[in-house]
């Protein structure tokens, strides 16, 4: 069943079209990667789905329901979390309360978890953090402020989670530690994965979307794409 | 007198105010374009530049003009360099941060108020014109200062515009206002720049007051209605822009007199207010900017 | 953590009855004083929900003041309306104002915010001047003695006006306490902190917003009309920009975003102006160096630099 759709989704910068019709179809609990050489419109693409930016035209579905107009904080309370690829975290407040922050949005949801500090404290200990709940943001490393992000998004307890590219700066033993976590959540949620390490999708994709100029390349299950020629020597390196 | 000789000389009227205006807009306009300061205190270089101005004609001897034209050199070099000291003290220690800058600008704003109230005292006191000229139209006389006033306005204001467009202070300028970084990695000195403009901005909006200071007298609290004014032509031109800014003293300028013909001034007043702040939320980018992309 | 909400209580309780029991032993002087400086620390505290915790820098709650202010004393001046019935009315306007002006404001940020709330308060107090029939300008109503009475207390009296001003104080430090612990709390310091991503939590920055704006409106509307009624006074200056700068100087001077800076901030001021002397010429000279110190040397004021240093737990 498909949990998000766009038809014909455009967008552009000036004269630069950034995501250019793009027709893209999200199967319910899979986990789908979104790839493409920089600038491709990644980004772009993802915030258009989580309204952070507004699209020129087309539409966008969510769970049946035609969220093109809706503004971001709605998005979210239907179920649409984003990871910033560009860390985005409150530095001044503590790891806990950053992440208490997303719990206490969950809670409000019709049968969202009434328990913040429970809900906290669990999203906490899937990212590893638990030991630096009460440290300041600002003052993590790099890589612990990505994992404060993902956190984030798990607290939000998403039908969709959106990350653009969760694994950027993270040291090899966390970046296994990510991929057991994203196995584990399959069961819950839908994630869509922006990856530019080709390793992590292989491993974790079910299916992936190839994005360049703006448009969509090629789409389809992982096996399909590993073996498309024009991926392979464009993108894949290989 | 007759409809049309009286729009003449409210025209008149309109374009001594527009002119003055002017000027003071275009150094907070440009304040603001490069460094992207709100300068509070701009309005008190206004009136530091009028009450230097009393200062130096009341100790300069002979002539008026004599006096008056020392005045013209001098008051905008004074406050230019009081600018330049208050930037390099405060706002560089501050980062510029838009909203320390305002906080610290409204302080400098009521330092420099008492230190005139103090120093100068709570009267207004006339400044004689430097020559007494009138000019007869068929209708009515007219003072010539007035329109000498116009004219010197449009040669400060083309001097500015060819100082921005012509010559390679002004290009570092205009460069630092684009991107401020870039222009510190092709070593830009950004600090002088910044004094500079901030200077700059200040000399003019004292040129603007020397000017007025014969036509209207100078006080200590003679600031408050060029910086409000200013900030209305500035937000009206689309803050920073400073062909934006002159249009819109043209308008306001222009406009300001026919108002407060059909209403009473405060009423006048409150509608302008309240016209701007609607500008501010519906067009940021100011009646004539056009919105970024 | 019960320790630590003990600690803040304590010291927040303690406060309030510091202040009653200074009633006993203050001059008169300074027994006036301490009640305008209570009521004029419910102003800067209703700044401080906008500014402090929410990051909104408005120049315009001068009109938020002067609302209740005019509401208050105009009600009882032209209305005949007794003391209590003014004050809620102006609860109401101020409130409804602050919904006015933020439904339009709000849809700016940063120095436009600033410069259209500025605007905003200058449009309200050319009104203030404009309807001068009824206002009398500059110069302003004396509000007769008859009429500032709640019940059978008597407003005028010394004693009285005292402990209502302690009683409006210790109510706006319950609720800024309150509030500043509450969920709702976090979340306007969320805004103040990163906007973009406080919307993508899933919380509307305009609603929030709007809510911290009027609750900062009433609560400065409520310090306004009880320091019309308590002193028997209603001008045209308490509507002018010196009365959007105060709070602000307040607050940045005792610490934005705590709960007592605000108090801290009125107190200081106060007593540096009075020491500076001569009321008149010298009061805006300490205003401004003042203003320029703490933005050089101590931006986060009094209490945000002892939060920041000693006391990690001062909310
Ligand atoms: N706010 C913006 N204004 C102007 N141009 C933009 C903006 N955001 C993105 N772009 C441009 O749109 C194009 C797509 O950018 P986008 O960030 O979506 O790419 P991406 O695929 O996420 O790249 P990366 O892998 O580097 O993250 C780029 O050329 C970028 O410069
Ligand atoms: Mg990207």
């Amino acid at each position: 069943m498909s949990l998000l759709s766009t038809q014909k989704l455009s967008r552009s910068f000036g004269g630069l079209k950034a995501v250019d019709n793009v027709d893209f179809e999200l199967e319910s609990g899979q986990i789908h990667a979104l790839i493409g050489p920089n600038g491709a419109g990644k980004t772009t693409f993802v915030s258009l789905l989580c309204g952070r930016l507004r699209p020129d035209s087309g539409k966008i579905r969510f769970g049946g329901q035609e969220i093109t107009r809706l503004p971001a904080h709605e998005r979210v309370a239907l179920g649409i979390a984003y990871t910033f690829q560009i860390t985005s975290i409150y530095a001044n407040l503590s790891v806990f309360d950053n992440v208490a922050l997303a719990a206490a949005s969950a809670a409000r949801r019709p049968n969202g978890n009434r328990d913040v500090r429970a809900a906290t404290h669990d999203a906490l200990e899937r990212t590893g953090l638990r030991s630096r709940a009460s440290e300041t943001a600002g003052t993590l490393s790099y890589g612990h402020r990505r994992l404060v992000e993902i956190a984030m998004g798990l607290a939000l307890k998403p039908k969709l989670l959106i990350l653009d590219e969760p694994t950027q700066g993270l040291a090899n033993s966390e970046i296994s530690d990510f991929k057991n976590l994203a196995a584990g959540l399959k069961q819950t949620t839908t994630l869509l994965l922006i990856e530019h390490n080709m390793d992590v999708v292989m491993d974790l994709a079910d299916s992936v979307t190839v994005l360049n100029f703006g448009q969509v390349l090629a789409t389809g299950p992982r096996e399909t794409i590993r073996s498309n020629p024009a991926v392979q020597s464009a993108y894949l390196g290989t | 007198m007759d409809f049309g000789p009286f729009l003449l000389l409210a025209s008149l009227e309109g374009l001594v105010m527009a002119a003055v205006l002017a000027l003071t807009a275009v150094g907070l306009s440009l304040v603001f374009g490069v460094m992207r300061v709100v300068n509070v205190a701009h309005g008190e270089f206004f009136m530091l530049g009028a009450i230097s101005a009393w200062f130096v004609v009341d100790l300069v001897p002979g002539p008026a003009a004599l006096g008056f034209a020392a005045a013209l050199i001098i008051s905008p070099l004074l406050v230019g360099a009081i600018a330049a000291i208050a930037d390099m003290t405060i706002l560089k220690r501050l980062h510029y941060e838009p909203e320390a800058t305002i906080v610290a600008t409204i302080g400098l704003l009521y330092i420099f108020q008492q230190l005139a109230l103090t120093f100068y005292g709570a009267d207004a006191r006339p400044v004689e014109a430097p020559f007494s000229l009138r000019i007869q139209f068929p209708w009515f006389g007219y003072s010539g200062y007035k329109l000498a006033v116009i004219a010197a306005s449009v040669v400060v204001l083309v001097g500015v515009w060819a100082f921005l467009t012509k010559t390679r202070a002004g290009l570092v300028m205009r460069a630092t206002q684009l991107d401020r970084e870039t222009a510190q990695a092709f070593g830009i000195n950004v600090d002088r720049v910044f004094a500079g403009v901030f200077a700059l901005g200040a000399a003019l909006a004292a040129t603007a007051a020397v000017l007025v200071v014969p036509i209207q007298q100078a006080h200590y609290l003679m600031g408050g209605d060029p910086l409000l004014l200013s900030f209305i032509v500035v937000i009206i031109g689309g803050l920073g822009s400073l062909r934006g800014t002159v249009v819109a003293a043209l308008l306001i300028g222009l406009s300001d007199g026919i108002i407060s013909v059909f209403f009473s001034p405060t009423l006048a007043k409150i509608i302008a207010t309240l016209l701007v702040a609607m500008v501010l939320v519906f067009r940021p980018q100011g009646l004539f900017g056009r919105r970024p992309a | 953590m019960t320790g630590v909400l003990n600690r803040s209580a304590i010291l927040h309780i303690g406060v309030v009855i510091l202040l009653f029991a200074l009633q006993f032993v203050l001059p008169p002087y300074h027994h006036t004083n301490m009640a305008r400086i209570m009521t004029l620390a419910v102003f800067a505290m209703g700044y401080n929900v906008a500014f402090g915790y929410t990051g909104l820098l408005s120049l315009g709650h001068a009109l938020f003041f002067a609302s209740g202010l005019y509401a208050a004393g105009l009600l009882i001046q032209m209305g005949g309306w007794s003391a209590l019935p003014a004050f809620s009315m102006a609860l109401i306007a101020g409130g409804g104002l602050a919904l006015l002006v933020g439904v339009l404001a709000l849809r700016t940020t940063g120095v436009a915010f600033m410069i259209v709330t500025l605007m905003f308060a200058q449009a309200g107090y050319l009104t203030v001047l404009y309807l001068g029939e009824w206002t009398r300008g500059d110069e302003g109503l004396v509000l007769p003695a008859a009429s500032r009475t709640i019940g059978s207390l008597d407003l005028t009296n010394d004693t009285t006006r005292y402990f209502c001003a302690l009683a409006l104080f210790s109510i706006a430090l319950l609720g800024c306490y309150l509030l500043a612990r509450s969920s709702t709390g976090r979340v306007l310091i969320a805004m103040r902190e990163n906007e973009e991503r406080s919307r993508m939590l899933g919380y509307d920055p305009l609603r929030y917003r709007l809510t911290a704006l009027v609750i900062s409106a009433v609560m400065s509307a409520a310090a306004g009309a009880a320091y019309g009624v308590l002193f028997g006074y209603v001008g045209a200056t308490f509507a002018s920009i010196q009365y959007s700068i105060f709070p602000l100087l307040w607050v940045l001077l005792g610490g934005a975003g705590t709960v007592l800076g605000p108090f801290l901030g009125v107190l200081l001021m106060t007593y540096l102006v009075d020491l500076a002397g001569d009321v008149t010429s010298a009061h805006l000279l300490v205003v401004g160096i003042a203003l320029v110190l703490t933005v050089l040397f101590a931006p986060r004021g009094l209490l945000g630099t002892v939060r920041a240093r000693w006391l990690p737990w001062l909310p």
